[in-house]
């Protein structure tokens, strides 16, 4: 796992930030076992009670189980992952769309040039594919 | 919150040396179970606050309580100090070196030490003259662990040490701190690679005590890490 600490976000939600990536992405799945947090606070240096505060809100989330002597494990609950995505992306799209506000581009303006910036990308991914 | 929940209370601390008022009534809590920071320039008050604590020195007004108790010989056994100076005998070996530091404290745990030598990196073998300062701060540290001191004070533990020492030093803390029979303050002026460490954390300038609070909180407060706020103070 890697962080980057010298932003301005509590870390507790940087750590749950980049489970819910990994999740997302399908780095991690379903049921998979994620480290104890001992070992992941010494891994990222991370004071245990910030690690175990990351744990404590994804157990409340949902995203992740605690299972008593076993470890910790990424939820079965393939409709949250789903719902942990379409989140996400939306905050994603937010971001965006107070960008382009606070730049004074119109909607349909915006739309387009969402559109030509895919094709022009995906064009040159395919070259780069070759 | 009550009173038992707070490793350490320190209320209106005041003490001046003949040219200089080192603390101007200062004011701190530390919580059970937490690692705080005591962040400020060379000078501010950090040394003399952990001199207060242990003992050391004797402060001119305000009060100290360590786990409920005022200071005396009796907290001074609860506390693990490790001060900045070098503390170490340098035609020690490490292992002398440890076995001496063992002779003074009934709360040692010996069992802690193979592992805590194995992960600093350390040879029991060298002399400790032969270190380098990095490696002699990993070993104050090991001496400071080996405890199982309720309250412990780190006086500047990543000062002027190797980036690798450094890191050593904070993933050895993560490690071996057992938050829940331990609390600990760090005093640095390093705050950069070292914020993540800290619960929270007290900024000491000139003798006072300009911002306290959970290290989370402040950065969520004001958008801000804690180098970044540092900087801004103390700027």
């Amino acid at each position: 796992m890697n962080i980057d600490f010298s932003t301005s976000i509590p870390i507790y939600l940087q750590i749950i930030e980049e489970f819910k990536r990994q999740i997302v992405t399908g780095e991690l799945k379903p049921g998979d076992k994620i480290p104890s947090q001992r070992d992941l606070a010494a891994q990222i240096r991370v004071n245990a009670n910030t690690v175990q505060r990351a744990y404590r809100e994804m157990e409340l989330m949902g995203l992740v189980e605690t299972l008593r002597g076993q470890g910790t494990f990424v939820s079965q609950n393939q409709g949250l992952v789903e719902e942990t995505r379409i989140g996400m992306l939306t905050n994603l799209v937010d971001d965006f769309v107070r960008a382009v506000q606070a730049l004074g581009l119109s909607q349909d303006a915006a739309l387009e040039l969402v559109k030509s910036r895919f094709s022009e990308l995906e064009a040159r991914e395919e070259v780069n594919d070759k | 919150m009550s009173i038992t929940d707070q490793a350490l209370i320190i209320s209106n601390l005041r003490k001046k040396y003949p040219k200089v008022e080192a603390l101007k009534g200062v004011d701190l809590a530390l919580p059970q179970g937490e690692i705080w920071g005591l962040l400020g320039p060379n000078g501010s008050g950090k040394s003399t606050l952990l001199k207060c604590i242990i003992g050391l020195v004797k402060p001119d007004g305000g009060e100290i309580k360590i786990l409920g108790q005022v200071p005396s010989r009796r907290t001074k056994a609860q506390i693990a100090f490790v001060p900045e100076v070098e503390n170490l005998y340098r035609w020690m070996t490490v292992r002398q070196a440890i076995d001496f530091t063992a002779s003074f404290y009934e709360d040692w745990d010996e069992g802690r030490i193979p592992g805590l030598l194995e992960f600093m990196g350390l040879d029991p073998d060298k002399k400790v003259s032969s270190l380098s300062k990095g490696m002699r701060a990993r070993l104050k540290l090991i001496l400071a662990l080996a405890r199982k001191a309720p309250l412990l004070l780190l006086d500047e533990p990543f000062s002027g040490i190797d980036p690798a020492s450094r890191d050593r030093i904070v993933e050895g803390i993560v490690r071996q701190f057992k938050s829940e029979v331990q609390s600990m303050i760090i005093s640095t002026h390093a705050v950069g690679d070292t914020e993540q460490l800290f619960d929270g954390v007290v900024f000491l300038d000139e003798g006072t005590v300009s911002l306290q609070g959970n290290a989370e909180d402040l950065r969520d407060q004001y958008g801000k890490s804690i180098n970044d706020l540092f900087k801004e103070v103390f700027a």
